[in-house]
C-alpha cells in the first residue's frame, strides 16, 4: 500500500506543492534531452543515407571536443582551433568512407555495425594517444559562449538556468534548422534524400554514393563537434561521455531510425522522462535509475509501435 | 596427404551427419584434447594457466553462448556481460545459501538463473528485430549492472560491494578460493567448457539448430514453413544465457576469485561480441578461435616492446593496443567477414587436395 502510494500519489503531490522544483527538473530534462537529440541526429543522418548503424557517433562527439580542446592546449587560437577541428572531422569522414565503408559496400548491416565498433575503439586509442586520456575542461569563454546562470523568482521559489544550457538549446535549434534547409532546398540535400530512399535508384540517376556518404559523415561529424562543445561545457571532456552517448539509442527507438524530427522529439521525451523518473520515482528503488530507465521506456514503447514515432513502417516480404 | 577422406564410406545418414564425419577430424580433436588435458597442466606454469589458458576457455564459453544467439538464431545481443553477471551472482548466492553443496553443481545450476533472465529479456524479440532488438538487450545490460550495484542482498551486504569466493574442497582437494591451485582450476574449467561445447555443437546440428538458422536467414519464411518463432527465439535466448551464465560463474569462481559490477559491464559484452564476429558467426570452433585471438592479442602486444628492447611507457602501449584492436577488427571484416573459422575451413579444403593444386 505504501509502495503504491509512493508510486501513484506522492510524486504528484510533490509536483503540485513545489512547482518551482518541477520547473527546474523539467529544465534539466530539456537540456539533457537536447544533447541526446543532437547525438541521435548524428546517428539518423548516417543511418538514413548509408544504412550504417554508426556506433562510433558517441566517440565522434568526444573526438571532436577533444581535438578542439587539445588544439587550443597546443597554443592554437580558439576560433582557429574550431575551424581546424571541423577540418579534422572532414578528414575523418573522408577516411572512414575510403577505408571502412567503401570496401564493405553491400555487406550485411551487422558487419557494418561491427566495423563502426572497431572504428569506435580505433578512435578511442587515437584520441588518447594524441591528446591524452585525462578529462579536460572545455574552452567555453574563449569561444564566446556565455557563462553563469539566470535565477528566476517564480512559483514561490527559485529556478536557476545555466546560460550555457540556453545557448546549447539555441545552437541545437539552429543546427536542426540548417540541416532541414540543407536537406530540402539544396541539390546535395535532394541527392541525400534520394540515396536514403533507394540506393540503387539513386545510383541509376547518376548520384555518387561515395560522395554522398562522405558528405553525410562530415555533417554527422559537425553535429558531433557541436554536441561535444555543448556537453563539454556542462561537464568535462572525457571518454566517459561515449557511454552516456549510448542513451541516444533509446531516443532513436522512440523517434525511429530514419526520422530527423523523430530524433529531436524522441530526445526531448527521453530527457524529460528520465529526469522526472530519477527525481520523483528514483528514491523508491535506491536511485540512479537514470542509467536504465530510458531503455525500458523505449522497450515499452516498442511493444506498441515497433517502427518508432516517425519511422517508416517496416514491411517484410518473403 | 594425411588429411583425406578417401576410403571412408558412410552407409547410413547417421554416420554422414556425425559431429566429425571425417575420421582425421576426430583423431585431431582427440589428440588436441589429450594435449590440453594431459600435457598442458604439467608443462605450463601458473602465469600461462592463469593469464592465458583459463580466461581463453571461459571467454570461449561465453562466445559460444552469444554465437548460439547471434550467429545461429540471428538475434543481435549486446547484453552478454549482464547475463554473465547473473550467472556469477546467482552462483555466489547459491554458495551462500547452500554451502554444503559442492560449488561445481552450483556453477552448473547458476546458468539456469541466467537462462531465466535471458528468457525474460528475450520476450521483446518477437515484436522487434535487428538493431531495435540490440537496443532492447542494452536495456538488460544497464538494468542488470544497476541491480548488481544497488541490490545489497546480491552481494551479501558486503560493504565493498564485491563478491568473494569462499574456499571450497572436493575429495580434500581445494577447487575454489585462494588455496585452489591453477592446475585444478584449469582442469575444471576445461572439462566444463569441453562438455558444454560438445553439447552446443550437437544442438546446432540438430532440430533446434536448424530451426534457429531458418529464423536467422528469414524469419517470415521460417514461420511459413511451420517454425514457431516465439519458442524458437526464446529457446535461443535461454540457452545462450545459460552458457553466458556458466561462463560468468566460472569467471568469478575459477579465475578471478572476486568480482564487482565492473567485471560485467558493457565493455565485456562488446569484447565477447568481437570474439564471435572475429571468430566467425555461426561456428562453435570460431568461438574458440575468436576468444583466443581477442584475449591474447593485447597480451601479445604488451609483451612485444620488451622483446624488441624498446622502452615504451604502459599508457602508450594501452592506447596503441586500442588502435590495433579496432583496426584489426575493421581489417578482418573487410578481408574475411566470415571470420577465422572460415579461414580454417579454407585451409582444410587446401589440405585435402595437397600436394595437388586441384
Amino acid at each position: 500500500m505504501e509502495l503504491l502510494y509512493g508510486i501513484f500519489v506522492d510524486p504528484f503531490v510533490q509536483m503540485w506543492e513545489f512547482p518551482d522544483l518541477l520547473v527546474q527538473v523539467l529544465w534539466e530534462g530539456f537540456v539533457s534531452g537536447t544533447l541526446y537529440a543532437l547525438i541521435a541526429l548524428g546517428f539518423v543522418l548516417i543511418f538514413k543515407a548509408s544504412g550504417v548503424f554508426n556506433f562510433a557517433q558517441g566517440i565522434m562527439v568526444v573526438f571532436g571536443a577533444l581535438s578542439l580542446v587539445g588544439l587550443y592546449a597546443f597554443g592554437v587560437p580558439a576560433y582557429l582551433a574550431l575551424i581546424l577541428s571541423i577540418a579534422i572531422m572532414g578528414v575523418l569522414a573522408y577516411s572512414v568512407e575510403r577505408v571502412v565503408l567503401r570496401p564493405l559496400v553491400n555487406q550485411e548491416p551487422i558487419i557494418l555495425f561491427m566495423a563502426t565498433i572497431g572504428l569506435n575503439y580505433f578512435l578511442i586509442g587515437l584520441g588518447e594517444m594524441i591528446f591524452g586520456g585525462e578529462p579536460k575542461t572545455m574552452i567555453t569563454e574563449e569561444l564566446g559562449l556565455p557563462k553563469g546562470a539566470w535565477d528566476f523568482e517564480m512559483l514561490g521559489g527559485f529556478v536557476s538556468i545555466q546560460r550555457i544550457d540556453a545557448a546549447a538549446a539555441i545552437i541545437a535549434g539552429i543546427l536542426v534548422g540548417g540541416l532541414a534547409i540543407f536537406f530540402n532546398k539544396t541539390r546535395i540535400g535532394r541527392a541525400l534524400r534520394a540515396v536514403a530512399d533507394d540506393h540503387q535508384a539513386a545510383l541509376s540517376v547518376g548520384i555518387s554514393l561515395n560522395q554522398i556518404w562522405r558528405i553525410v559523415w562530415f555533417a554527422a561529424g559537425i553535429v558531433a563537434l557541436a554536441t561535444g562543445i555543448m556537453w563539454g561545457a556542462r561537464s568535462d571532456v572525457s571518454f566517459a561521455l561515449s557511454i552516456v552517448a549510448l542513451k541516444a539509442l533509446p531516443v532513436l527507438i522512440l523517434g525511429g531510425f530514419t526520422s530527423i524530427p523523430g530524433a529531436i522529439i524522441g530526445g526531448l521525451i527521453i530527457g524529460f522522462s528520465e529526469k522526472l523518473a530519477e527525481f520523483y520515482w528514483g528514491p523508491l528503488v535506491g536511485g540512479s535509475i537514470e542509467s536504465w530507465f530510458p531503455y525500458f521506456l523505449a522497450l515499452i514503447f516498442l511493444w506498441f509501435r515497433p517502427q518508432g514515432l516517425f519511422g517508416e513502417k517496416i514491411i517484410d516480404r518473403v | 596427404m594425411l588429411y583425406r577422406e578417401a576410403g571412408q564410406f558412410k552407409t547410413n545418414y547417421r554416420a554422414d551427419q556425425a559431429v566429425f564425419p571425417i575420421r582425421q577430424d576426430f583423431i585431431g580433436i582427440a589428440a588436441l584434447l589429450a594435449v590440453l588435458f594431459l600435457v598442458v597442466p604439467f608443462t605450463f606454469n601458473d602465469y600461462w594457466l592463469n593469464a592465458i589458458m583459463i580466461p581463453t576457455m571461459i571467454f570461449a564459453l561465453a562466445a559460444i553462448g552469444l554465437n548460439i544467439l547471434t550467429g545461429y538464431a540471428g538475434q543481435l545481443s549486446l547484453g552478454t556481460g549482464g547475463f554473465m553477471g547473473v550467472g556469477a551472482y546467482a552462483c555466489y548466492k547459491l554458495v551462500t545459501i547452500f554451502p554444503e553443496v559442492n560449488v561445481l553443481i552450483h556453477i552448473l545450476l547458476s546458468g539456469f538463473f541466467a537462462a531465466g533472465v535471458g528468457f525474460l529479456f528475450g520476450l521483446p524479440s518477437l515484436r522487434i528485430k535487428g538493431f531495435y532488438l540490440a537496443v532492447a538487450t542494452l536495456a538488460s545490460q544497464f538494468f542488470l549492472e544497476w541491480a548488481f550495484g544497488r541490490v545489497a542482498w546480491l552481494y551479501n551486504y558486503n560493504p565493498s560491494g564485491a563478491i568473494e569466493v569462499p574456499n571450497q574442497y572436493l575429495f580434500g582437494v581445494a577447487i575454489a578460493g585462494a588455496p585452489a591451485s591453477s592446475v585444478t582450476r584449469y582442469i575444471i574449467v576445461l572439462t566444463i567448457v569441453v562438455a558444454l561445447a560438445l553439447i552446443a555443437s550437437n544442438l546446432v546440428r540438430g532440430r533446434f539448430g536448424r530451426a534457429w538458422m531458418a529464423v536467422r536467414d528469414m524469419d517470415i519464411a521460417a514461420e511459413l514453413i511451420g517454425i514457431r518463432l516465439l519458442p524458437t527465439k526464446l529457446l535461443a535466448f535461454s540457452i545462450s544465457s545459460y552458457y553466458a551464465g556458466v561462463a560468468g560463474a566460472l569467471m568469478v569462481f575459477m579465475w578471478l576469485g572476486a568480482a564487482e559490477v565492473e567485471s560485467f559491464d558493457i565493455n565485456h559484452s562488446f569484447l565477447i561480441l568481437f570474439m564471435v564476429i572475429i571468430g566467425g558467426l555461426g561456428s562453435i570452433l570460431g568461438s574458440f578461435l575468436g576468444a583466443a585471438f581477442i584475449w591474447n592479442l593485447p597480451i601479445l602486444l604488451r609483451a612485444m616492446p620488451k622483446y624488441f628492447g624498446a622502452d615504451i611507457n604502459a599508457a602508450t602501449v594501452e592506447h596503441v593496443q586500442f588502435m590495433i584492436v579496432g583496426g584489426l577488427i575493421i581489417f578482418f571484416l573487410i578481408v574475411e567477414p566470415n571470420g577465422l573459422a572460415r579461414l580454417w575451413s579454407i585451409a582444410k579444403e587446401k589440405l585435402r587436395r595437397w600436394p595437388f593444386p586441384y
